[in-house]
């Protein structure tokens, strides 16, 4: 496993890229344990102060320092996006292999509720949560709602591929060697599923991260506890970009961009890595007389 | 003894629902096979014959919608649910058609033979398992050094085809449904996996079901035969006969577009074969 | 003319015999699959040192299973390969051509061959047919560019050259999916026989077809090719396909030609080990079973083996088939064998 992402890195320019990317993004959000300051301590340095030595990325109105103020917020952007994908993924495995394997009613019944699930229009959906929980409405809640409406798109995508893997021969031979459903799905068609799911865990945590991004510009999300898209809703509180004091909205957006471009990155060159054709054909199983 | 297979009128038709165009794969076919004295019967038929839909039918993997099955002389479909289910699958193997789909081309082919073993072959765990593995191997001319922690592109169509029949061997069953187990598998290999055929039947006293479109292998292999044409048996009987005096029009027409080469075949030392030309 | 010795050890026949040139002449052809992986390189030989040639009017047959080659060895010819096939030495040369080798051709000169002096028959008809469109556009599409002719003079060619193959001319009205198997193929081999091309490739053409179908077109080829005189290359695995149309056949192994001759001459006599076991695995109806199976399997063409590639299986294997490898030798006029046990050369 590690050999092979060696490998990756040293032969796939856009690994490389995307690693170098997210690990960048990642040492960021670690440094955050190095603070000086606490997060959300307003006033501890001289405001609007522009990118300098003693402030990398400047200084906010609030008197925050930028640059420590983000290593926060990317790491708790970082992790919800990350709990929201790993949460959404498990549900849309099981939901997408046990329809596409089993079928009938089973299936029937699993596709009604996903087909409800994508059928509804989600910001509106997560504006109404706001205003109904209002203070209730934590990090982990938010993150929680999101899983639970992530799931469906993907799911329907896993039983396509469930499908089509239940009429391959190799199935009944599984069958007829006596193994159970569960043994089955997990053993003989999870490594077909994972290269869709790994594409679809990237696509899930941009979604998921531009969604609360745009919640937190908005103002409609916990706005104490620092996310990017919080610093950029401040900024605009404060008329930054009026104000001149653009580096408090400049180094937030860069990350980000710099994080999905690097979520994307990693997600293509892997998922190209885990498809089962290429592996097949690294193995020398296709390209012959 | 209730006979091992008994199919009874059985029929199968797909489609006829919301204006989509009714289609009869299988229409009225009946045979018995016996468990008392075992047997390969043979299936033969082109493409569109039904030959295939029958074998899945008797598989377990689809229900008929007319006539019975029985296996053992309980109804197939009441078996397919729940307890029955496993007797099920004990009983009646399959041989797929293309070898390398047959195994999941990014798993080690040996672990489906070890689990057989264990689940269908009273096998306890490593082992046990391990060395029911290794009898059943050398069965068919394979052993596990060659083919443990192998992929199936790393094998041979005709090993392959061997390690299924290997693997089939170790849930012992009483019936292998064959279908197509050589049409894909290189002329020079196929007569040693057909063969093989032969000593399941006098050893092991399994029934096989070989389902084929090529009348030469059938000749050597088969006991009884049914032809097919468009899910309809149009003549059965005892293989030789049916083969070199086929009484139905289709069988004949068979037989005769069998291509013969316009000259006699020889075997490297100047003489030819000896051809025995029955008409 | 004495007849010279090539550097390959064949002998060849003075050229004031042969009437024509051959329509298709391969030298010492080797095509290899490069991939490079993680820096890791690979190199199937699937092609290793082939030579043969496809004289004027005649049916030429190669023969060959699973890791033979002779997939890779149509593709060369055809001019057909993609990266990461690769011709890595030889020629392929059809009559006529400028340039020295087919792979070495320009696009526009094989746009000019297309067709009009090469065509090919594939194994799934479906695939040269546009799905969407009907039959004549598929005609129109392929010939009339060559024949030349437009509106009513083109389709009274295409109706007559159908109706030679035993086609109505309602099929051009038809969608491809309407015909059966058979009509498909046939179809297919109009398409590739109307321009009377000098050389039409059959890949595995009667595979997928039933036993009466494959009958009826393999009679269709044979009337066709008598009739148009123009050579055709046929590429099968199935022996009996070989022996029923060919006239002369080839046997291709790990990447190589182990034996050639006419196609009688080679099945009432054949000499290789690998080729008599090959026809001796022929089961027929009405005759004993035939004998034991041959050992192994067929050989990794990534890494394979030293020497004689047949010499794992070999009964006949000797201390210097595992160093040198055989090449094509005559044992008889036009019946050449790369073995060293039977025909060993000096």
């Amino acid at each position: 496993m590690l050999a092979t992402l060696r490998d990756l890195f040293l032969y796939n320019p856009e690994f490389r890229i995307g690693a170098i990317l997210l690990g960048l993004i990642a040492g960021m959000a670690a440094l955050s344990l190095a603070s000086p300051y606490a997060p959300l301590d307003t006033f501890v340095v001289a405001p609007d102060l522009p990118p300098s030595f003693a402030h990398p990325f400047g200084t906010t109105s609030r008197g925050q320092d930028v640059f420590w103020q983000l290593t926060f917020a990317i790491r708790n952007t970082l992790t919800f996006g990350i709990v929201v994908a790993v949460l959404s993924r498990l549900l849309s495995l099981a939901i997408g292999l046990l329809a596409g394997y089993k079928g009938g009613w089973v299936d029937r019944v699993l596709m009604a509720i996903n087909d409800t699930f994508i059928a509804i229009p989600l910001f509106p959906i997560l504006v109404l949560f706001y205003f109904v929980l209002r203070d209730a409405m934590s990090w982990a809640a938010l993150a929680i709602i999101m899983a639970l409406l992530g799931w469906a798109y993907d799911a329907r995508l896993i039983r396509a591929l469930a499908l089509s893997l239940k009429t391959r021969e190799f199935t009944y031979t599984g069958v007829f060697s006596g193994m159970t459903t569960r043994e089955l799905l997990v053993r003989e068609h999870l490594p077909y599923v994972m290269p869709i799911v790994f594409a679809t865990t990237m696509n899930n945590m941009n979604w998921s991260i531009g969604l609360e991004v745009t919640l937190s510009v908005l103002g409609f999300t916990d706005i104490n506890s620092p996310t990017v898209g919080g610093m950029i809703y401040w900024a605009n509180q404060h008329t930054a970009l009026v104000a001149g004091v653009w580096w408090w909205i400049a180094f937030p957006v860069i990350l980000v961009v710099a994080l999905f471009i690097g979520l994307f990155l990693l997600a293509v060159s892997m998922n190209e890595h885990i498809d089962p054709r290429s592996r097949l054909r690294r193995m020398g199983a296709e390209g012959g007389a | 003894m209730a006979p091992l297979l008994e199919l009874e009128g059985v029929s199968k038709s797909f489609g006829g629902l919301l204006g989509r165009r009714r289609v009869t794969a299988v229409r009225h076919v009946s045979f018995t096979l016996s468990e008392a004295k075992p047997e390969v019967f043979t299936l033969l038929g082109q493409s569109g014959s039904g030959k295939t839909t029958l074998a899945r039918m008797i598989l377990g993997l689809e229900t008929p919608t007319a006539g019975s099955l029985r296996l053992q002389g309980q109804d197939l479909a009441k078996l397919r649910r729940g307890a029955g289910r496993r007797r099920l699958l004990g009983l009646v193997q399959p041989i797929f058609q293309n070898p390398f789909e047959a195994f999941n081309p990014l798993r080690h082919v040996d672990h489906y033979l070890l689990l057989t073993a264990q689940r269908f072959g009273g096998a306890g765990a490593g082992a046990g398992a391990r060395a029911a593995t290794e009898a059943s191997l050398r069965q068919v001319g394979l052993s596990l050094a060659e083919v443990a922690r192998r992929y199936p592109h790393e094998l041979s169509g005709g090993q392959l085809q061997r390690l299924a029949i290997a693997r089939a061997l170790l849930a012992k069953p009483k019936l292998i449904v064959a279908d197509e187990p050589v049409s894909m598998v290189d002329a020079s290999l196929r007569m040693a996996i057909v063969n093989l055929f032969k000593t399941l039947r006098d050893e092991f006293a399994i029934s096989i079901l070989y389902i084929t479109h090529d009348l030469a292998t059938a000749y050597l292999v088969s006991d009884r035969i049914s032809i097919m044409r468009a899910g309809e048996v149009v003549e059965s009987g005892a293989a030789r006969q049916v083969l070199t005096h086929p009484q139905h029009a289709y069988s004949r027409q068979l037989k005769d577009a069998v291509l013969v080469p316009r000259f006699t075949v020889g075997h490297g030392d100047g003489a030819s074969a000896k051809s025995e030309q029955r008409q | 003319m004495s007849p010279t010795v090539a550097a390959n050890g064949e002998t060849q026949r003075p050229t004031t015999e042969t009437p024509r040139e051959p329509v298709l002449r391969v030298d010492d052809l080797r095509a290899y699959y490069r991939t490079r992986h993680f820096g890791v390189g690979r190199e199937v030989k699937a092609v290793d040192g082939v030579s043969f040639e496809v004289r004027d009017n005649e049916i030429y047959g190669l023969a060959g299973e699973s890791s033979s080659g002779k997939s890779t060895l149509l593709k060369a010819v055809a001019a057909a390969m993609r990266p990461p096939l690769q011709v890595v030495g030889g020629t392929a040369r059809l009559r006529f051509l400028q340039a020295k080798s087919l792979h070495e051709a320009s696009s526009a000169e094989l746009a000019q061959l297309r067709w009009r002096k090469l065509s090919y028959i594939m194994q799934g008809s479906m695939s040269a047919l546009n799905p969407v469109r009907r039959v004549r556009r598929s005609f129109e599409d392929f010939a009339a560019r060559h024949l030349r002719e437009t509106g009513a003079a083109f389709e009274a060619k295409v109706v007559a050259h159908l109706s030679q193959l035993r086609l109505d001319k309602s099929v051009l009205d038809a969608f491809p999916h309407e015909l059966s198997g058979g009509m498909r193929q046939r179809v297919t081999i109009a398409l590739a026989t109307i321009c009377r091309p000098d050389l039409v490739i059959a890949d595995e053409p009667t595979t997928a077809l039933d036993v009466v179908v494959q009958k009826d077109v393999l009679d269709m080829i044979r009337d066709l090719q008598r009739q148009s005189g123009s050579s055709l290359l046929l590429v099968t695995h199935d022996l009996g396909v070989h022996a029923y149309l060919t006239d002369r056949l080839a046997i291709m192994y790990g990447g190589r030609l182990v034996e050639e001759a006419p196609t009688e001459a080679l099945f009432g006599n054949p000499q290789h080990p690998y080729a008599k076991h090959l026809i001796a695995s022929l089961p027929r109806i009405g005759e004993e079973a035939p004998k034991a199976a041959l050992a192994g399997g067929p050989p990794n063409l990534a890494e394979p083996p030293a020497g004689c590639r047949f010499h794992p299986r070999c009964p006949l294997a000797m201390e210097r088939c595992r160093r040198e490898a055989p090449v094509m030798t005559r044992v008889a006029p036009n019946h050449r064998v790369a073995c060293f046990a039977v025909a060993g050369s000096a």
